[in-house]
């Protein structure tokens, strides 16, 4: 106990363990908060999901706080619907059939850049006769601008960029820019201001209705920005983090706890069974991992607690035998354990309540020190294409990154959220497992 | 695994027995010696292969591919077409048999892996099912050599910058210890943490994508310049991101590593009795620091030499270059089980070599090893 307070206090004296410390703290926190605010089947099934949760999140968009870092603010996504009143709609009936429904969208547009995409989400109700539509732009200097007309099906999108006829009618220009601009001596030039885009339909049954969304898809969305599938990165990011920490956890006190307990036995019992740990350890030392789990991953299945198995596994018999053998060696001539033997202790209780109590000052710096290894591997794997099918991992954020060319279309943050959380990971334990080191290693305290 | 653990030198041996001459000796020592690491390879290739075909499964996947293509093959043949329904069966059988005969699928796989240990041990490595060199060849041991250079190219480079500039800033900084230097190398050793494809994505951020400075991968600028020169630098420009990435991956963990090392052995007491003596700090250097700590330094660097031949499978996939460990992936991808277990038996080999030059190499630098003595296992 006491010597565990020492060590404590001896810990505060390293502020980069403490640092250290604090971030896995904050990392644990972190897991906590994400398994009770987005259950796992919910966080997979939106990760693997498509138009139903995604549709109004615009492609790729960069995280809000960019705008912090930039003179020419981008735009957030703007979403106006008849449906919860932030649109407004009034309907009048023309004749017993027809009627006469106006919808009008406020668009305040304060940004300096254009939007992604617009796109008009109508859901109507009619039995054989669809409704009519024509809408209408308002610009805040005045023009109005014929958008289009159509007759939606039940639940149909609109999609402004996609429309050749208004861009022929803009001049060619896509109709999210087209739109918000005003030719000025200097040129085209982008207006701020109060748009208005205004919808009016015409139904032909009694009992028709039809209802909009009018979404302006912005270039930033939420803290952590969005995929090339609309998805929203924050999910991956967080449930990257109790993903990250239980497999670097489990794979470094997986093969720590056993490759010693493996030595321990070998030195204790001594004669073939040594013989034989040391045989399978150098074997096992021309056994590539990585090309192995690989191999596991395309031949087998790519589940992360299959390759955590396998890491497990190949770890056990891993170079660090030899060094706790040495260490083991030592300890075996040691005189308690000779009093321990004298009294009848058997070879297990040995083994375990004398042996391996005593290397454990250097198993735990070691165990820290190997869960960084694990979370960038499972990072690696991930980029290798070989990513937990339905987990959302930063591995498979960096993945989907490179794989769509974020580094080429600067869309960094893409890249950086997962590499900075990985990169603060795996500095916390790598900090706390040095201090650690230095602490119960005699020989480079003060080092 | 980034993590560098310093390798304990081999156990002293005691003296040898007397009598035994010591050509003999040294004799069955390297005789006992190859055939144990030669069991070891075999063991361990074998387990590959094993792997590699999933216990057959791979034949499986193989068959249906056969299968499928026999089908293919014939979808636009009219004559075929109108033949009778048991005499396309019949042909579209004796095809597959044929094809299969060919690519020994008709064998039991256990005895065809037996056959597959044999070949690939004696460097026999086969044809490539699916994969080829630029030049059209599969042979196995064609692609693996074509893909060779750029790898040692890439990994010697770095390895070579890496060890030699650790081990020069770990012996200044063991001299200048506690210094703000020291102090910043032991802050920034975590760092190592990181592997080497996660420093390459932030290089071709800042170097390629935003400087613009630097290309984002490949081995040469398409198409290749024609004159040598050119071509060199062109070559040496795709090399500096991989490079660097590497180095950065270890470089510090490897100086702190190396510093501890040095500081721990110049507190000996025969180094405070050298500096007592008065001897010029380059003196006990060389010749009490140095010196005894030549094993380690010689095992790390051997490790990290033997550690080319793995690459680094991701970095290579990053930064788009031609060697190793791209290949691996592209043939793993492509159930090419042949170039799988070939890169995996050189590697071995290489390992099982570079152990068995290491045993004589610790006793020519380390005057405690005695080649061939009682308890000289490793």
């Amino acid at each position: 106990m006491k010597a565990l307070r020492r060590a404590l206090g001896e810990f505060g004296r390293y502020p980069s363990a403490i640092a250290g410390v604090v971030i896995i703290g904050l990392l644990i926190l972190v897991s906590i908060y994400t398994l009770l605010a987005l259950p796992l089947p919910e966080a997979i099934a939106k990760w693997r999901g498509g138009e139903e949760y995604w549709a109004e999140y615009p492609k790729t968009a960069a995280p809000v706080w960019v705008n912090w870092f930039r003179a020419r603010k981008l735009p957030p996504t703007l979403v106006e619907s008849t449906a919860d009143g932030s649109a407004t709609k009034t309907s009048e009936a023309l004749t017993e059939e027809m009627t006469d429904i106006q919808m009008v969208f406020d668009v305040n547009y304060t940004y300096d850049a254009f939007p992604q995409e617009l796109s008009l989400f109508i859901t109507t109700n009619y039995t054989s006769k669809p409704p009519l539509l024509s809408v209408t732009w308002l610009t805040p200097d005045g023009r109005e601008i014929r958008v289009g007309e159509f007759t939606p099906r039940h639940s149909d999108v609109y999609r402004f960029s996609i429309d050749d006829k208004l861009i022929r009618r803009l001049g060619g220009i896509p109709p999210e820019q087209g739109l918000f601009i005003r030719e000025d001596p200097s040129g085209l030039v982008l207006v701020k201001g109060n748009y208005q885009l205004l919808v009016s339909a015409v139904t032909f049954e009694p009992g028709s209705d039809v209802d909009a969304k009018f979404v302006v898809y912005g270039q930033v969305h939420g803290w952590a920005g969005t995929d090339h599938r609309r998805r929203d990165l924050s999910i991956a990011l967080l449930w990257g983090t109790p993903v990250a920490l239980a497999f670097g956890l489990l794979a470094a006190m997986g093969t720590t706890l056993t490759t010693m307990i493996l030595a321990a036995t070998g030195v204790w019992f001594g004669r073939w069974i040594d013989a034989i740990i040391q045989r399978i350890t150098e074997i096992q030392l021309i056994l590539p991992l990585l090309p192995i789990l690989i191999m596991v991953g395309t031949f087998y299945s790519r589940s992360l607690w299959l390759m955590l198995g396998v890491v497990v596994v190949l770890g056990i018999f891993g170079s660090a035998v030899k060094t706790y053998r040495a260490l083991f060696l030592q300890v075996k001539e040691s005189p308690y354990i000779e009093a321990a033997r004298a009294y009848g202790a058997s070879s297990w209780r040995i083994i375990f309540q004398y042996m391996i109590p005593r290397v454990v000052p250097i198993l735990v710096p070691q165990l820290v020190v190997l869960v960084p290894s694990y979370v960038f591997l499972e990072a690696t794997l991930a980029v290798l294409g070989l990513g937990d099918p339905v987990l959302p991992t930063w591995g498979k954020i960096i993945d989907d990154a490179r794989v769509n060319g974020a580094l080429h279309q600067g869309q960094f943050y893409w890249v950086f959220e997962p590499a900075a959380l990985l990169m603060l990971s795996g500095l916390s334990f790598a900090m706390v497992g040095f201090a650690l080191d230095r602490i119960f290693n005699p020989r480079l305290r003060g080092l | 695994m980034s993590q560098a653990t310093l390798p304990l030198p081999t156990e002293a041996a005691p003296a040898a027995k007397r009598g035994a001459s010591t050509f003999s000796r040294v004799m069955r020592y390297t005789l006992v010696r190859s055939v144990a690491l030669f069991a070891t390879v075999v063991v361990g290739v074998y387990l590959t292969i094993l792997i590699a075909n999933m216990g057959g499964e791979v034949d499986k996947i193989r068959k249906a591919f056969i299968r499928d293509n026999v089908a293919l093959s014939f979808m636009g043949d009219r004559q075929f077409q109108q033949l009778p329904r048991e005499e396309r069966e019949r042909i579209i059988a004796e095809i597959i048999t044929v094809e299969e005969h060919r690519l020994g699928l008709d064998r039991p796989f256990l005895l065809r892996s037996f056959g597959f240990l044999g070949q690939a041990l004696s460097l026999n490595l086969g044809r490539a099912d699916l994969l080829t060199s630029d030049s059209g060849s599969s042979q196995v041991r064609l692609i693996l050599l074509e893909r060779l250079p750029p790898t040692l190219l890439l990994f010697a480079t770095a390895n070579f910058l890496n060890f030699f500039l650790s081990i020069f800033m770990a012996l200044g900084l063991s001299r200048r210890y506690g210094s703000f230097l020291d102090r910043a190398v032991i802050a920034l050793a975590p760092t190592s943490a990181a592997p080497g494809w996660f420093y390459g994505l932030f290089l071709i951020i800042i170097f390629a994508a935003v400087l613009g400075l630097l290309p984002f991968g490949g081995l040469v600028a398409a198409p290749p310049p024609k004159e040598p020169l050119a071509y060199a630098l062109s070559v040496l420009k795709h090399l500096t991101l991989p490079v660097l990435a590497l180095v950065l991956s270890t470089i510090f963990l490897t100086i702190y590593s190396w510093r501890t090392f040095f500081l721990i052995y110049s507190s000996e007491d025969y180094v405070e009795m050298a500096k007592a003596k008065g001897l010029p700090s380059g003196t006990i250097e060389r010749r009490y620091i140095l010196r005894p700590t030549l094993p380690t330094i010689i095992t790390t660097f051997a490790l990290s030499l033997i550690a080319l031949w793995q690459g680094a499978v991701v970095l290579e996939t990053v930064f788009n270059w031609p060697g190793l460990g791209r290949l691996l992936f592209q043939a793993i991808g492509l159930y090419d089980t042949a170039i799988i277990v070939g890169s995996t038996v050189i590697y071995a080999y290489l390992l099982a070599l570079t152990v068995f030059v290491l045993d004589f190499v610790y006793a020519l630098v380390d005057p405690r090893v005695k080649v061939g003595g009682e308890g000289a296992k490793v």
